[in-house]
């Protein structure tokens, strides 16, 4: 119960001020300050933020699908969110550790894409219709190359379950460089980055919420707390790939565990975080120096280079498995 | 507990089942498919085929149902249309047939089914994947064929000029 | 513990409720929905035996219907656009130049 409270709390905060990490470094990106007037280093702008969703004025467009227009941010929120309870922050700081974890949140996560799906039709109107087709068809292209590219991690781990992975890659080479997955499956480490980011519909593949073609793609007819709920949503599925990609190509938690005991307990939290850290760093800085692919460029590399990659990577993965 | 979890998803799946037949707008149809699809993953938890549940929900709820509502979505049509010419009094026979059915169906596994549904035996992918793999290698293979047959069938079928 | 009869159960009328669909509902992509069920109640059972007998094929089964269901979605969706393609209407029963 408390590692649930413990979770959900630390992930939802570090949510809030992930918009904050994102509007610094772009900001930066882009030689300005970015936000500086609430709180020092503008820390107060997402406490700002989260009040101005709460008091804006909600519209609900007339000719809208009432039910499905309210029903879409939640479904798109709770998948985002459920993943969370097979990640293991820490050695014991994990919800509960799912024998099939990683199926489960490839699961979780294709249940995502009915939200997006379901926002765009039922705010009838045509910038949102076409985001949503765009995006969920997308997003069910990309999580081919996605699940086909942890196979050869799955392959050399011999288990799904999440935990297991990590404490897969404890051992070290020649004494100090450990054992972790990217250096061992580097093509599976760069097909699954470019499918994650086009899975969360990041720049540059973010054709299906781009502002300068769709308005707001599906997102346009949203306003206060069920847009609040969508951008969460976003985040939490960023802040989950990058999790994952952690657990299975960066080894997780585990890391150089030093000094005395309440902080060898806190240590692999922190070092979890901090990987965490440079993928969405790498994400933030993605999204504000690449352009955007166009939406066919988008599929033809979906379908016709990462999934060819993706089931290469499994043949030579299984040689190599089947040899040693 | 366990018959506690069983009774609510059963509830649910039969619930789910029931939507789909009863909503006019066939969106509404899909949608309560893919709730009952979800729950019947849980119920496949209940018995422990845990990797069947989430291919269960990866492959029929995440794929084949968003295959259904971009059909749906694209085609856009109004609520079902009425005055059609089947024959309308069959509901009035095939429910009460359906219920007599059900009756049969009860009654045979009531009293041949003595042991209980707990299994020992554990679904995981390893146990799947060691049978699938030696056992069925064959079956597997061509079910690759089949479907890249439907690939094939699916996109001639859906092209506006041949 | 649950009996495996109350699984079966289940499942009887879930197939039921996916035979009346089919038989009833005038919309075809409802009629595929109903297919979908029937299959599902069909998954049910299968798993129920296998956890009952302790052995795996069941489940192997149920993998190998999974892949049939998703085949037959696609190629019937497919032709279901290329009929409303035609007919302007998604309606089963007009669908009847065959009949005598």
């Amino acid at each position: 119960m408390i590692k649930i409270i413990v979770i959900f709390g630390g992930v939802m905060g570090s949510l809030a001020y992930l918009t904050w990490v994102e509007r610094k470094v772009m900001a930066r990106v882009q030689m300005r300050p970015g936000p500086t007037r609430v709180g020092p280093y503008g820390l107060l702008q997402p406490i700002a933020d989260g009040l101005k969703f709460l008091f804006k004025e909600d519209v609900i467009p007339t000719n809208a699908n009432r039910f499905l227009y309210i029903a879409a941010p939640v479904v798109s929120l709770i998948p985002a969110l459920l993943s969370f309870s097979v990640i293991p922050f820490g050695p014991w700081l994990q919800v509960t550790d799912l024998s099939v974890g990683l199926l489960f949140i490839f699961a979780v996560t294709s249940l995502g894409v009915y939200g997006i799906a379901l926002g765009g039709w039922a705010s009838n109107s045509k910038y949102p219709l076409m985001g949503a087709m765009r995006s969920s068809a997308q997003m069910i292209s990309y999580e081919l190359s996605l699940t086909l590219s942890v196979v050869g991690v799955l392959m050399i781990a011999n288990t799904l379950s999440l935990n297991q992975l990590v404490l897969s890659q404890r051992n070290t080479w020649l004494g100090f460089l450990p054992r972790w997955n990217i250096f061992v499956q580097p093509v599976a480490f760069l097909v699954y980055v470019v499918s994650a980011i086009a899975e969360t519909n990041r720049l540059p593949f973010d054709l299906a919420e781009s502002e300068q073609e769709l308005v707001a793609g599906w997102h346009t007819e949203y306003s206060s707390l069920k847009f609040a709920m969508f951008m969460l949503a976003e985040y939490a599925n960023m802040v989950t790939v990058s999790a994952l990609a952690t657990i299975m190509f960066l080894g997780g938690w585990s890391g150089p565990v030093f000094g005395p005991g309440w902080m060898q307990a806190v240590l692999p939290t922190i070092w979890f975080i901090l990987k965490i850290f440079v993928f969405i760093f790498f994400y933030v800085l993605l999204r504000s120096t690449i352009p955007r692919f166009r939406y066919d460029q988008l599929m033809k590399f979906g379908w016709k280079v990462l999934l060819p990659l993706s089931l290469a990577n499994i043949v030579a993965t299984s040689f190599i498995v089947a040899i040693s | 507990m366990i018959q506690l979890l069983f009774f609510f998803f059963a509830a649910v799946v039969v619930g789910a089942a029931i939507n789909v037949l009863v909503q006019r707008h066939v969106l509404y149809s899909a949608l309560s498919l893919i709730l009952m699809l979800t729950a019947m993953s849980v119920l496949f938890i209940l018995l422990r085929a845990d990797f069947l549940a989430v291919i269960n929900v990866i492959v029929y709820a995440g794929a084949i149902m968003v295959l259904f509502i971009f059909v749906i979505m694209l085609l856009n049509l109004p609520q079902d249309e009425d005055g059609a010419d089947r024959l309308r009094w069959l509901k009035f026979l095939g429910i009460p047939l359906g219920l007599f059915f059900l009756f049969l169906v009860g009654a045979t596994v009531w009293n041949v089914e003595p042991a209980s549904a707990q299994a020992q035996l554990v679904g995981s992918p390893q146990a799947i994947g060691q049978s699938l793999f030696t056992e069925y290698l064959l079956p597997f293979e061509a079910t690759s064929l089949l479907i890249l047959i439907a690939l094939i069938g699916a996109v001639i079928f859906a092209k506006k000029d041949l | 513990m649950i009996p495996a009869a109350w699984y079966l159960i289940l499942s009887a009328v879930l197939f039921l409720i996916g035979v009346l669909g089919f038989l009833l509902k005038r919309n075809i992509i409802a009629l595929l929905l109903s297919v979908e069920i029937m299959l599902n109640a069909v998954n049910l059972t299968f798993v129920v035996f296998s956890a009952q007998h302790r052995q795996i094929s069941g489940q192997i089964f149920v993998f190998f219907v999974l892949v049939v269901a998703a085949a037959e979605a696609a190629v019937g969706l497919a032709l279901v656009i290329a009929m409303f393609r035609n007919r302007e209407s998604l309606n089963v029963d007009r669908s009847n130049l065959l009949k005598w």
